[in-house]
């Protein structure tokens, strides 16, 4: 019966998502210790995690409240770390935007890298799915992923609580952000983009009130771009000089 | 040395809340099947390995916990991390090497 199809879409969410718990789990845990230091209490750091259930952006976010920046820069630039999420429910509308209203905007909350991943792979290779088993799937992926999130942060705040600030673990949030950037450097276009951000990101620190994060994250933004048109265009003069070559030598 | 009042700490938690739950349903919930202008779609391909390198790349060239001053453990730590993730595609082995490093360096000041 479709009941139990859905019910069965939906375990099998969870069980491909349980190897993320191994990732999701240090950075939570991370989140809540580096949120006690910033003098974030227990229920702050897990109403942080709760209500924005975004790692990057909850990183960014912390990370600029305490240089002292302007509330309206923290927002704008943790929701920038975030806009590839806008990305993530772009791609997984035409395989979920026929569900009811409900299901999508709860389903939006939990638009993630894991769940993204994990269901757009999925939907591509299955499409005879029909859309509640795709939901209940896209839900399970989320199962044990969100929980531990929650659970990873207020395991870290507990302990954070505990740790004196003389240990330096500001840094550690840096090595964090960058563990995250190299798997995600996957063409010649991300690398420019990052090279770009980095190179413009040293210079911009001398612009007022922390601006310079934005200003150099637009300028890779915008290399990337490019850099992917001029790769494309390499690409598709070299088929043609190759298709050429073919034509001149039949043999 | 936390330098926001708790009212700057909700603003910020109730703001990208909702802004990243906006971001989230922009699509999933109004924009149907329509499809998204491709240079927009270009730019926003972009924005992850931007924005966090050029958030990152300060704090590594003059670390907080240094006071600022440049220091070439730290530079070489981060680096490690870097390329360690770079080279296995995987955050988890990244982030090790990269705590690793970090409590090398906890220790050497100790």
């Amino acid at each position: 019966m479709a009941f139990t199809t859905t019910k069965s879409a939906f375990w099998k969410g969870m069980r491909d998502s349980a190897p993320f718990l191994l990732v999701s789990g240090p950075f939570g845990l991370l989140f809540g210790v580096l949120a006690g230091e910033a003098g974030l209490n227990v229920a702050d750091a897990l109403a942080f995690s709760l209500a924005v259930f975004a790692g990057s952006a909850q990183f960014t976010a912390l990370q600029l409240l305490q240089e002292n920046t302007p509330i309206m820069i923290v927002l704008i630039s943790a929701l920038a770390v975030n806009l590839r999420v806008a990305m993530y429910s772009a791609s997984l509308t035409p395989y979920l935007g026929d569900a009811p209203l409900w299901q999508r905007a709860c389903a939006a909350y939990l638009v993630v890298d894991q769940s993204y991943a994990l269901s757009v792979v999925k939907f591509e290779t299955e499409p005879e799915m029909t859309v509640p088993q795709r939901m209940a799937y896209f839900f399970g992926t989320n199962g044990l992923v969100a929980p531990g999130w929650m659970i990873a942060t207020l395991t870290g705040a507990l302990v954070g609580a505990q740790i004196p600030a003389s240990w330096g673990l500001d840094f550690v949030l840096p090595l964090a952000f960058l563990a995250m950037i190299g798997p995600m450097l996957r063409t010649p276009a991300h690398l420019v983009a990052c090279f770009t951000a980095i190179v413009v990101s040293l210079p911009a620190i001398l612009m007022p009130y922390n601006l310079g994060l934005i200003v150099a994250g637009l300028a890779g933004m915008m290399a990337g771009a490019q850099a992917e048109l001029w790769f494309e265009r390499r690409l598709a003069v070299q088929a043609g000089t190759q298709q050429a070559n073919k034509q001149e030598t039949p043999s | 040395m936390n330098g926001f009042t708790p009212g700057e700490l909700w603003f910020v938690i109730i703001g990208l809340a909702l802004g990243s739950f906006g971001l989230r349903f922009a699509f999933i919930g109004f924009m149907g099947g329509r499809p998204m202008p491709d240079w927009l779609m270009r730019h926003l391909r972009y924005t992850a390995v931007a924005i966090i390198p050029a958030l990152v790349a300060p704090l590594v060239v003059w670390p907080s916990t240094t006071g600022g001053a440049p220091s070439l453990p730290h530079l070489a730590v981060a680096a490690l991390t870097f390329v360690v993730g770079y080279l296995t595609r995987n955050v988890l082995w990244a982030l090790l090497s990269g705590v690793s490093g970090f409590l090398l360096l906890f220790y050497l000041a100790a």
